[in-house]
């Protein structure tokens, strides 16, 4: 008991994937399906479900039609709004990741531990946003190639630069282009994590000022609670912003790989 | 922090991946590829419909206008031309009205001129017998008065210059 306490309170326990049942190996690792995968294709299955309401196809949407419509209108706008009209053919992969990502970030925040169930936020392992950051900054560069051949690398060199900066420009963006995949994949990590852990600390906060009576228990378990209520309220809006920031910049860094500046 | 420590765990990593893979491979090719382009598709066709809708409307009302602008001018014209013909058809009337006048004033003028003379003669007609039974009225009362035969030119002479006297 005096073990376990401590282990229930680390607010970083909450982001440990637990190995739920072992399916196969590959390359001698085993392939474990995972609270990370389970709570993934709940975010997968929520989303289809969703964009179901999108597929009646009415002339006359009803009210779940035109949210999916909104959705997929909001990101079309913002793709032809950063890239052009080339942009649309690029709308599939970037909703797909928006959706994916905010559905994963508001899965997790769904306060199921009520009914003893843990949500777990895939998108607050950089093993997952990670990947999708490469994912992204691969496309852009197999797009970049792709379209530009080796002229592509004149995107290091931004318009209107003096000779005499010439050798100091193109390295300071070439890194700038390189560090594109970490800053992209890490920011929605810390952004998820951060918020998790601040919930967590608060709530660590109600049961420990209680353990030490109701004199001290009782305010600052309210004024943690009215905090949470608060941060809670921030972090769904975290949830959307994130996403919306991670699909935003890769659209925006598509562009330099569409249009070279 | 777990993200980090679970990575020396040989599953971890793999079974992140191969979860990934899955949902989001899933995500992309039934929701991106599948679903995204059939909702597009049904805004893109619903804006083009009400794009030919507003056209239609407003080929309809450039129609109904022109219409009314030929109405207008339509009624216009044969409005003119009733004017015309109603103007044209009144002068007529006064032309033939004038006409038909001078020659009904023309017969009643020769009747009153046949009238007036036949009046004259059967006025001096019968001046003429008032005369003659004057004469004989009066040679008649002389004779049962007097006994005395007049002349008829006397007598005739004597009516003339009483009836004259009047």
């Amino acid at each position: 008991m005096a073990l376990a306490e401590p282990a229930k309170l680390d607010p970083m326990h909450q982001f440990a994937v637990q190995p739920i049942a072992h399916l196969f190996d590959i390359g001698g690792r085993g392939v474990y399906l995972t609270n990370s995968a389970v709570w993934m294709m709940i975010a997968g299955l929520l989303l289809w479900i969703f964009m179901l309401g999108g597929m009646k196809r009415q002339l006359v949407p009803g009210r779940w039609q035109m949210a999916v419509e909104g959705f997929t209108g909001f990101i079309a706008s913002m793709m032809t709004a950063n890239i052009g009209p080339e942009g649309r053919k690029y709308t599939p992969y970037i909703f797909s990741l928006f959706m994916f990502i905010l559905f994963a970030n508001i899965v997790g925040m769904i306060p199921l531990g009520l009914f003893g169930i843990h949500p777990f936020t895939a998108t607050s392992h950089f093993t997952i946003t990670g990947v999708l950051a490469i994912l992204s900054f691969s496309i852009v560069l197999i797009v970049g190639f792709w379209k530009h051949k080796l002229h592509f690398f004149s995107l290091f060199v931004p318009h209107g630069t003096p000779v005499w900066l010439l050798p100091l420009i193109p390295p300071i963006e070439f890194v700038s282009f390189m560090v594109r995949p970490f800053s992209l994949g890490l920011r929605l990590f810390v952004a998820m994590t951060a918020g998790h852990v601040l919930l967590e600390v608060f709530s660590s906060f109600i049961i420990d000022s209680l353990h030490a009576g109701p004199v001290l228990g009782v305010p600052i378990s309210l004024a943690s609670m009215a905090l949470m209520v608060g941060i809670s309220a921030l972090e769904l809006l975290v949830a959307g912003i994130q996403a919306y920031v991670f699909a935003l910049l890769t659209s925006l860094y598509l562009n330099d790989a569409v249009n070279l500046h | 922090m777990p993200q980090i420590d679970q990575l020396s765990e040989s599953w971890f990593a793999v079974s992140q991946l191969f979860w990934l893979a899955i949902v989001f491979g899933a995500v992309f090719f039934i929701i991106g590829l599948y679903m995204l382009p059939k909702v597009e598709a049904t805004v893109d066709a619903r804006d083009r419909k009400i794009a030919e809708d507003l056209a239609s409307a407003k080929a309809a009302r450039d129609a109904a206008d022109g219409l009314e602008e030929d109405y207008r001018t339509g009624t216009n014209r044969v409005r003119g031309d009733a004017q015309g013909l109603i103007g044209k058809a009144k002068d007529k009337a006064a032309v033939d009205t004038a006409k038909l006048v001078a020659k009904a004033d023309a017969a009643i003028a020769d009747k009153m001129a046949a009238a007036e003379g036949a009046i004259a003669t059967a006025r001096s007609q019968a001046l003429a017998e008032i005369e003659q039974v004057a004469s004989d009225s009066a040679s008649a009362l002389v004779a049962r008065l007097s006994g005395a035969k007049i002349s008829a030119s006397d007598t005739s002479g004597a009516v003339k210059a009483a009836l004259n006297h009047g």
